[in-house]
């Protein structure tokens, strides 16, 4: 089943077009990967997802984005509703300047979940399902700025875990981090393909190769080809995906 | 090549004349009250009512009128203006209307502050009919000091990263809730410091309250907003322009230029000390 559907999905800042006519249609439970060089349009695709794009003045789409069949730029789309299940992991961790307990916690406060046991049992499950939890038990009341970049993004993946989203994307969540942080991440989307929709936006080929079913490959705004992961990487239909993946350019 | 060393030299050498001169006038004008002054403080000094047509006695009422009104310019000024700050940085879309907006700010902060003492004169004292009051003083003030607490709240939005505002976001935070539990508490020192300097600043102007409630000499302390008040800076002036004995009272008017500028140390440092206490607390 496709979880997020765009059709002939255009986004303009101004006068100028970033995506064109994106044709795109995300499966549900699965993990896709966006790939393409610096300044495609990737990260902008991904903001249009959760309406993040709505932040910046003067941008606009064209077309349609479907969400579980229903259009996410429609009229009455209670945008703080989609972004509360479509969850979001940005390029740097950005944890708030809080504690551990209080960053996962915080989304749920403002979801309206008061009660102190529930609260201490989500964010304990949280941090278990983001594999935090072995490392900060002891430190949850501690600042999560003193925490290692991998483990904040760590903590900002079980912050939007915390509020069960349907969706998460992730817009190059490895990009900060060394080998070994990657590494946990990555391991952690597969485990969390079970539950949730993943769509990640790297530059890594690598890293969209080992942990996603399926791939775009997204050039100066367009999308030149989408398909199973094994068949874009091994087979790729067109020669600009080729070039790019043998790492011709980029 | 010589030529440039020299050239560096001398460049080096007028910075850090500029800078010592700047400082060296600092601690002359601090010294000379300060070895003047002192012989004033005492503890009456600071506890009594003026006597003997100020020529006895202390700045008590003074000290209490300054802070008082001080104050009442924070309870007004300080709530308007980050609200004004949270409009402009957070909610008005950039173009024409917000950039007049901001223009006035700035040109208000260059306003001359007798002009504020008239208008406040106009407007609160005669138009709402606060009469002279540490109420209206303490409008006036207020006045005077937006423009400053405005556009130091605004660049301390300015500084909050984006990702707070998009990570809160992304989580289904509504707008307000991103800047009130995000935005607010990470520019809270930058509010803070700009807030207090501001105060410090407006508690030692005389010409705004002038007109608008500051009283030659009070028997009593004020006892209520709607009463007259006696404040250093005016007291300072009495002192030394207006008073019949003026070589006799000089060495009170030191001591009352020491006790203002103390004061407004003070509350300077606290200002340095919450903010720093505030960034540890969150170690960014």
């Amino acid at each position: 089943m496709d979880k997020i559907v765009t059709k002939a999905l255009s986004l303009f800042y101004g006068e100028k077009r970033i995506l064109k006519e994106i044709d795109l249609k995300i499966p549900q439970n699965n993990i896709t990967a966006i790939i393409g060089p610096s300044g495609c349009g990737k990260s902008s695709l991904l903001r249009c997802m959760n309406r993040l794009n709505d932040l910046i003045p003067e941008s606009r789409i064209e077309g349609q984005i479907l969400f579980d069949g229903k259009d996410l730029y429609a009229e009455n789309t209670d945008v703080v509703e989609i972004r509360r299940r479509i969850g979001m992991v940005f390029q740097r961790p950005n944890p708030f300047p809080k504690s551990v307990y209080d960053n996962i916690a915080y989304g749920l406060r403002i979801n309206g979940i008061k009660n102190k046991k529930k609260l201490s049992e989500i964010v304990e499950k949280s941090l278990k399902d983001s594999g935090l939890w072995e490392e900060v038990k002891h430190q949850l009341n501690t600042s999560a700025m003193e925490l290692s970049g991998g483990q904040q993004q760590r903590l900002c993946i079980a912050r939007a875990l915390a509020i069960e989203p349907e969706v998460i994307l992730m817009d190059e969540p490895c990009s900060a981090l060394d080998p070994a942080g990657t590494f946990k991440i990555e391991e952690l989307m597969i485990k969390l393909k079970q539950q949730y929709t993943i769509i990640i936006v790297t530059h890594n080929m690598q890293q969209a190769a080992r942990v996603s079913d399926f791939t775009g490959f997204l050039y100066l705004g367009q999308l030149i080809e989408f398909g199973h992961t094994n068949q874009i990487f091994t087979i790729p239909e067109h020669k600009l995906t080729e070039n790019y993946i043998t790492g011709r350019f980029g | 090549m010589k030529l440039k060393r020299f050239e560096e030299a001398v460049g080096f050498g007028i910075l850090g004349l500029s800078a010592i001169t700047v400082l060296l006038i600092l601690c002359i004008i601090v010294f000379d009250i300060t070895k003047k002054g002192a012989g004033a403080i005492s503890w009456q000094f600071l506890v009594d009512f003026p006597r003997e047509g100020m020529t006895q006695g202390g700045i008590f009422p003074a000290i209490i009128g300054t802070i008082f009104v001080t104050f009442i310019t924070a309870l007004f000024s300080i709530p308007l203006g980050v609200s004004a700050a949270i409009y402009l940085s957070e909610y008005a879309k950039e173009g024409r209307f917000t950039r007049f907006i901001r223009v006035s700010i700035r040109n208000l902060a260059g306003v001359p502050s007798i002009v504020y003492g008239l208008f406040g004169v106009a407007l609160f004292v005669e138009g709402l009919r606060f009469g002279t009051s540490v109420l209206s003083s303490g409008l006036t003030l207020g006045l005077l000091t937006l423009p400053w607490i405005i556009a130091t709240s605004e660049e301390a939005f300015k500084t909050v990263p984006q990702s707070y505002r998009e990570g809160a976001l992304a989580l289904g935070a509504t707008k307000w809730q991103s800047i009130r539990s995000n935005v607010l508490p990470s520019a809270f020192p930058g509010i803070l410091t700009g807030g207090i300097l501001g105060l410090s600043r407006a508690a030692g102007e005389t010409a705004p309250i002038l007109f608008t409630g500051v009283a030659f000499y009070l028997p009593r302390l004020p006892d209520s907003v709607f009463d007259q008040f006696m404040a250093l800076p005016y007291h300072l002036y009495i002192l030394s322009t207006q008073h019949h004995a003026i070589e006799q009272v000089r060495p009170l008017a030191y001591g009352t230029a020491l006790v203002l500028i103390a004061l407004v140390f003070m509350v300077n440092l606290t200002a340095i000390i919450l903010r720093y206490r505030y960034r540890k607390k969150f170690s960014m």
